[in-house]
């Protein structure tokens, strides 16, 4: 049977608006079942909050199962707390003892603007992936799947770059609030595919910079590995390095323009 | 308003009428196709499939989303794979395969053209998912891999890890950002639909709120797609992602569009159990690892040993014993209900005794752990960090939970709903699925509908209605259901009651799943009839929801799904008690065989029911639509 953790003390950041000022708040949780999840804890902070005609903290969350990404709190000083490759909605209260304190806060970026309390706006990752993040294949005329073969080793890994889940805890763990674990991601899952050839350095260019134009630069502390909860490794940062360096040399718009 | 059940079903045999469909279906040249309008609401697999499509035809796109990117939909969180028949495996499959194993997985209670169509376009879908990048298994020659799933004797299902929901719908997402680059969709995310405006008996648009800072807003359209989800949530404990709710389907149902077969919900069968009463949510174990897994109770309910020493004899191996050509492969209906069965008996597993072991040593025996890692690592860890148990060395706990549901707006050959111009795809429809819904079958429908159907069927309504004027926002019936939706949210806030939406959305959901759940028996849904007004009541007059209607404010937000989920409740027991027979996912125990099998009733039952909305959920009007199957004879749904 369960367990029960006893007078946690939460800190928990309040913000009302985008540009209001924000605090820390204490809540005590008297009592919690080591069993609930991280968010669970929280849905019985809120109930308790409501039952005193006080306003819910705001969180983003969604699927709870690890996929959506949706989910996205600094626990205690760590993008989605301490368990390795597991997000916020995954992380169980077996994981905390009696009497700790939590503090929870959002993503801390400046590409992140906070909308309200633990709330922030990740949309500036979805401009990277409109500016080439795809390969441009309009639906009808594909050929046959099975037409070019791919090396079970390059769709593993290509597949290994996929599995990014586009939450921003790389960014929100990097000191320069960069987006490059995120960004490589993408770039290799598509440059490694025999699809992905077309567009490979039209896409690397384009997404480096849309990258630029909202994140921090990357210096290699490689904190985003370490909080990425697909554990996605900070190789494929080298892969778009060294895509974004072939482009520019090869100047590959020059020479289709000629 | 009198409503029409028109199929709309084309001419020709079963093989050619999709065929007969496209070459008589009218057009909308290149250039005239920017002249329209189309709203597409949801941006999961069906609904980021077809805005890409529709947009990359030239038409004007404007798709919305609860979420705050359309990335989150809750197809990412399908794990198993997408059937296709593409017969790569030599084994035997075809497309007529395809379609009759979905029309036998949901007891003969599908639309037959419908299906078919679905299985038409299934190797299409591969093709073009490849195309875009989909990173699918691949055996060492650089083939695609496929794997067998539950209700079929062959292997059709490409996967990608145990993720391929989160790989397709980053495919289509991808190809949607794409327009959205091009600038050919207009992406509105944190907006949630609040309601469907017609006027004239078409589909004029819909209203919306901003879920920032709760503005109210109008937009018109010459077609609006619903591509917005189940409503499995009605449970309150479901594998569903928190936010999915019946909202947007619901306000269509309002003004007018039938809703059909509520009661056929899918409850899956390898959930990890409930372990506490906190739980907000259940998780779901991909179905694939039915594969390797064997399900097994002990034989003595009062067994107390781990399950590695429970010897063999005193294991009661229960789909294997009672289904032994599909064994641990039988359709979720029938492994859910045997599953149950086994609990209610005391032979439960687990401190709760609320499960059934889900055992892969013999699989790791005969395989190696690192083949089984290979398969499965990735939803082992995933069980590990939920059950705190390595099922490795011990085998998993599973029971049933609800899943998806099959029914939905109804709709026609076209995917479009009773009301011109608005359609409805995906899991928010009803068409391909019957009483039961085939595993990874989901995928292939909303990439169906939205890649390779609605891009056709769309065209047929606009073509005449090009250069013709449409309602514009400031038409009164926009400012009318504005009006109505700022009231119905201020509402809320105003009522100032003491309980919270979720303490509401548990109660629903208890009535629910004890009465409309795994069985149904004419007492207990009339019973479930009687007190969930009452409950509504209370909800209407007790309830509380702090802050306001003008910002961010999530309990509203939920207040409103609770709300909806309430009627639909009531709709969903009507619904079962007015069929009188058991099929696929509804099983009412007066209808069962001698061994306790799902007795169908075609004689009065081989129809959809569509209910209409009178103001009052327990009052709706039951409409139906016969069910004529030309191509194949209704069977008695075996698998043993």
């Amino acid at each position: 049977m369960s367990n029960h953790l006893k007078n946690l003390k939460l800190k928990i950041w309040r913000q009302s608006g985008p540009t209001e000022k924000g605090h820390f708040e204490e809540y005590v949780m008297p009592e919690i079942s080591d069993e609930a999840s991280f968010l669970e804890m929280l849905d019985v902070l809120n109930e308790g909050l409501i039952g005193e005609n006080k306003l819910p903290v705001v969180f983003d969350h969604d699927c709870r199962e690890g996929i959506c990404g949706t989910c996205s709190l600094m626990i205690n000083g760590q993008a989605h707390g301490p368990e390795r490759s597991t997000a916020t909605c995954q992380l169980h209260m077996r994981k905390f003892k009696s009497g700790d304190e939590i503090v929870i806060e959002p993503w801390r970026a400046a590409a992140f603007p906070i909308i309200k309390d633990l709330m922030v706006d990740r949309s500036a990752f979805d401009r990277i992936i409109e500016s080439g993040g795809f390969i441009s294949a309009n639906t009808g005329g594909a050929p046959d799947a099975n037409l070019i073969p791919i090396p079970k080793s390059v769709a593993d890994a290509a597949m290994d770059s996929a599995e990014c889940i586009g939450c921003g805890a790389c960014v929100a763990a990097c000191p320069n609030g960069a987006a490059n674990l995120f960004t490589a991601a993408k770039i290799s899952h598509l440059n490694l595919l025999p699809q992905g050839q077309a567009e490979r350095y039209k896409r690397t260019e384009a997404m480096v910079e849309t990258m630029d134009e909202y994140f921090g630069s990357c210096t290699n502390h490689g904190e985003c590995e370490a909080a990425c909860p697909k554990e996605i490794s900070i190789d494929v940062i080298a892969l778009m390095n060294k895509d974004y360096r072939k482009s520019k040399l090869k100047n590959r718009k020059e020479i289709s323009r000629s | 308003m009198t409503i029409t059940l028109n199929s709309k079903i084309p001419a020709g045999s079963i093989n050619d009428k999709w065929n007969n469909y496209k070459e008589d279906a009218k057009l909308v040249a290149p250039g005239n196709k920017r002249k329209f309008k189309v709203i597409v609401v949801g941006s999961g697999l069906a609904g980021a499939s077809a805005a890409a499509t529709m947009a990359e035809l030239g038409y004007q796109v404007d798709v919305f989303t609860f979420h705050d990117s359309p990335r989150r939909a809750h197809s990412i969180a399908a794990q198993g794979g997408i059937n296709a028949a593409k017969n790569y495996q030599g084994d035997g499959d075809s497309v007529h395969r395809l379609f009759y194993d979905t029309i036998k997985g949901g007891d003969f209670r599908a639309r037959e053209a419908n299906v078919h169509r679905l299985a038409e376009v299934s190797v299409n879908i591969i093709d073009q998912m490849v195309a875009q990048g989909v990173p699918f298994a691949r055996e060492y020659g650089g083939m695609l891999d496929n794997r067998s799933f539950g209700g079929a004797q062959v292997s059709r299902t490409f996967y990608a890890r145990g993720q391929t929901g989160q790989q397709l719908l980053l495919g289509a997402y991808q190809q949607l950002a794409r327009q959205i680059g091009l600038g050919n969709v207009r992406m509105f995310n944190r907006t949630e639909l609040v309601d469907v405006v017609t006027i004239e008996g078409r589909c004029a648009g819909i209203v919306t709120r901003d879920l920032v800072n709760g503005e109210v807003v109008s937009h018109s359209a010459h077609a609006v797609v619903m591509a917005t989800g189940g409503y499995g949530n009605v449970f309150f404990l479901s594998t569903n992602a928190m936010a999915c709710n019946v909202t947007a389907a619901w306000r269509a149902h309002r003004k007018g569009a039938t809703f059909a077969n509520p009661c056929y919900t899918q409850i899956h069968p390898t959930c990890i159990p409930q372990s506490d009463p906190t739980q907000s949510k259940l998780t779901l174990m991909s179905e694939s690892l039915r594969n390797d897994g064997r399900v097994w109770v002990p034989q003595n309910p009062d067994e107390t040993r781990p399950a590695s020493q429970v010897p063999e004899a005193e294991r009661d191996y229960i789909l294997e014993r009672l289904y032994p050509s599909y064994g641990n492969l039988a359709p979720r209906d029938i492994s859910s209900r045997a599953a149950k069965r086994s609990v209610d008996s005391g032979r439960g597993v687990g401190p709760l005794k609320n499960g059934v072991y889900l055992d892969f040593s013999d699989a790791i025996n005969r395989l190696g752990k690192d083949v089984v890692e290979e398969r499965y690592g990735n939803l082992f860890e995933m069980y590990e960090r939920i059950a705190g148990e390595n099922p490795y060395d011990m085998p998993m706990r599973i029971y049933p939970a609800s899943h998806y549901t099959m029914g939905g707006l109804w709709v026609d050959y076209e995917l479009m709903t009773n009301i011109p111009g608005l359609y409805a795809a995906g899991e928010a429809n009803f068409s391909d699925h019957g009483a039961n819904r085939l595993g990874a079958s989901a995928l292939m429908q909303g990439l169906a509908d939205g890649y390779f159907v609605l891009p056709y069927t769309i065209g047929n309504y606009l073509a005449p209605m090009l250069n013709k004027p449409i309602p514009g926002t400031d038409h009164p019936a926009f400012k009318e259901a504005e009006l109505a939706a700022q009231a119905r949210y201020q509402g809320y806030v105003d009522i100032k009651g003491t309980r919270s939406p979720d303490y509401f959305h548990r109660e629903v959901g208890r009535i629910i799943w004890d009465y409309c759940g795994m069985e149904r028996t004419q007492q207990g849904l009339e019973k479930a009839l009687s007190e969930l007004p009452a409950l509504y009541e209370e909800f209407q007059k007790d309830l509380r929801v702090t802050g306001d209607a003008e910002s961010m404010n999530q309990t509203l937000e939920k207040a409103g799904r609770v709300d909806d989920f309430f009627q639909l409740g009531m709709l969903m027991c009507r619904d079962a008690l007015e069929r009188e027979e058991s099929c696929g996912g509804h099983f009412r125990a007066e209808y069962q065989t001698e061994e306790g099998e799902a007795l169908r009733d075609d004689e009065k039952f081989a129809h959809v029911a569509a209910w209409e909305w009178t103001g009052d959920s327990t009052k709706s009007i039951r409409h139906k639509e016969e069910l004529n199957f030309e191509a194949i004879h209704l069977a008695t749904r075996s698998y043993k």
